[in-house]
């Protein structure tokens, strides 16, 4: 068995974990990077499409390409990383964590720190998360899974394929595939609009002529021992319209249909959950509830862009490190009002610079972004338009904020309208 | 007149296309000058950066990412993927190698985008 100690021990060696861990070796504290996988970049090594780091790096970049300019400054800052090691384990109190993990390098490592990060990622949604019908023959995949196999690993997972949803990572699966020969025969997509970015829709459907069917489902999965075709049913008013009912024949069905935050260890560490994101409670520091222990990118709340998590990801580094310096500023509660499904984090600190990831409930051309303290409107922002897949992005500084005295509640409520 | 969806960065502004003859050609609803360029070379000739995997001599890691550094010809993408099928690259292999020098004439280099084996691989550094 290992035993070590470091100021903080970050979970999870993709975009966040990586970004945080280097923000807070830069502020002068000791830190570990904890991975199951056998290299650092996570899911972004899978993602070989370009379209990363446009905010990051002002380049268009692949994902490994992406990931790869994190991991030589990690390798190059004196940043401890534990590869093909599972963290199994957070126990501990508010003054000191042990992180539990095992790894075929050390046997059972015991990890002390004053911090912990959590950088998990999240999950992919499968077939019995949305519940389709039908038999359970082999050639169901999630998207990413696919993409795993094919980029990664080299296999075609499929020759004829129906994608149910049109998550980005659908979208780019079906491009992949049809480049390499398969024949993409739909994307079912349930929602009146599409859940992926446009340009999405645009370079990897409308390039290849591959049919988008809105407001419709897949009713039924049939087929013995592998998949051989799909039900399709369009929806009437919401509800699924079963005598317009029509097949399309396929070997492969890949599933997108959203991504949920892994939070399996954070729970078993008493870590509270915000049910509007599926990720850790968060106060203005990006901690959760439980002190010491932070969250950053997919873990805590999906992101559309790796831009944004790693933006996050730093933001929380260095929030560890005023943790462990000591350092604090006041802050008050920050909620989601009308048209907002989630916003983050769960606080806001007046005297600092703030970044809060609002998703929205509705979809609407010229709406009005209010931020509102007591009832009265402290900043407003226009947007041309907002869709619940894309994630709205709102920096404030001290100067937006009026003063606010110590003994309100000052809640600040995000509203849309 | 002709509209397309910007595929320069994850914003996707709806540009409206429009040839004015004498190959001038004019764009509107783009936010920066990214767009512009887009939707005149979508009209005249639409390019596409291609991303793919390419076979390795490894049993690790059998197959390593590839890119073309600027955005190749539409029609020329499926004859493409094809030919990259027929390659091989030998690990260790480094991020940036130039894999094909002006592919078929385009002016399009094709690079390696991921180091392999991957630096500081299976070992705590401690």
């Amino acid at each position: 068995m290992l035993e070590k100690t470091y100021d903080a021990v970050v979970i999870g060696g993709g975009a966040a974990g990586m970004a945080a861990a280097l923000a807070v070796r830069e502020g002068g504290h000791s830190v570990a990077i904890v991975d199951r996988e056998a290299y650092l970049g996570g899911i972004l090594m899978q993602c070989i499409h370009n379209g990363f780091g446009i905010h990051e790096f002002g380049e268009d970049l692949t994902g490994p390409e992406f990931a790869e300019r994190f991991i030589s400054r990690v390798l190059g800052a004196g940043i401890d990383v534990y590869l093909d090691t599972t963290v199994m384990d957070i126990t501990g109190d508010e003054a000191s964590h042990v992180v539990t993990a095992c790894g075929k390098d050390h046997g059972v490592l015991r990890l002390g720190c004053r911090a912990v990060v959590l950088a998990m990622g999240c999950r992919e949604r499968n077939r019995g998360n949305v519940a389709i019908a039908g038999t359970r023959p082999a050639g169901v995949f999630t998207a990413g899974l696919a993409q795993r196999l094919m980029n990664l690993e080299g296999y075609l997972p499929g020759r004829r394929v129906v994608v149910i949803g049109s998550g980005d990572i659908g979208l780019i699966m079906a491009r992949r595939l049809t480049l390499v020969g398969a024949h993409v025969i739909a994307v079912v997509e349930i929602l009146p609009y599409p859940s992926g970015l446009a340009r999405n829709i645009s370079q990897c459907l409308k390039d290849f002529s591959i049919p988008l069917y809105l407001s419709h489902v897949v009713s039924k999965i049939t087929g013995m021992d592998r998949v051989d075709g799909v039900e399709v049913t369009p929806l009437l008013e919401g509800n699924p319209d079963y005598t317009k009912s029509f097949r399309l024949d396929c070997d492969t069905v890949l599933l997108s249909v959203g991504l949920i935050p892994e939070n399996e260890l954070s729970r078993k560490a008493g870590v509270s959950l915000n049910d509007d994101t599926g990720g850790p409670r968060i106060d203005a520091n990006l901690m959760s509830a439980s002190p010491g222990i932070f969250a950053c990118g997919n873990v805590l709340h999906v992101h559309d862009l790796v831009d944004y998590a790693a933006e996050e990801a730093r933001r929380c580094g260095e929030a560890v490190g005023r943790f462990l310096s000591g350092v604090s500023a006041k802050q008050f509660p920050l909620m989601a009002g009308a048209n907002v499904r989630s916003v983050v984090p769960n606080f806001y600190a007046p005297d600092r610079e703030n970044v809060l990831y609002i998703r929205s409930f509705i979809v609407k051309n010229d709406a009005i972004l209010s931020l509102q303290i007591g009832g009265s409107e402290i900043k407003k922002r226009k947007l041309a338009h907002i869709q619940p897949s894309e994630m709205i992005r709102l920096r404030l500084q001290p100067s937006d904020f009026p003063a606010l005295s110590d003994g309100q509640d000052n809640l600040m409520e995000v509203a849309i309208r | 007149m002709t509209e397309f969806v910007c595929i320069a960065c994850p914003i996707g502004c709806m540009l409206t296309v429009e040839m004015k003859g004498e190959g001038e050609v004019s764009v509107t609803g783009n936010r920066c000058p990214k767009g512009a360029v887009y939707g005149r070379e979508e009209m005249i000739s639409p390019t596409r950066v291609v991303t793919a995997v390419v076979r390795t001599d490894s049993r690790a890691f059998p197959y390593i990412p590839v890119r073309t550094d600027k955005p190749l010809p539409r029609a020329l993408i499926t004859e493409f993927i094809g030919d990259l099928t027929q390659l091989l690259v030998r690990l260790p292999a480094k991020r940036g190698r130039v894999l094909i020098e002006d592919y078929r004439g385009s002016g399009v280099n094709v690079m390696l985008t991921r180091t392999l084996p991957p630096e500081g691989v299976s070992r705590g550094n401690s």
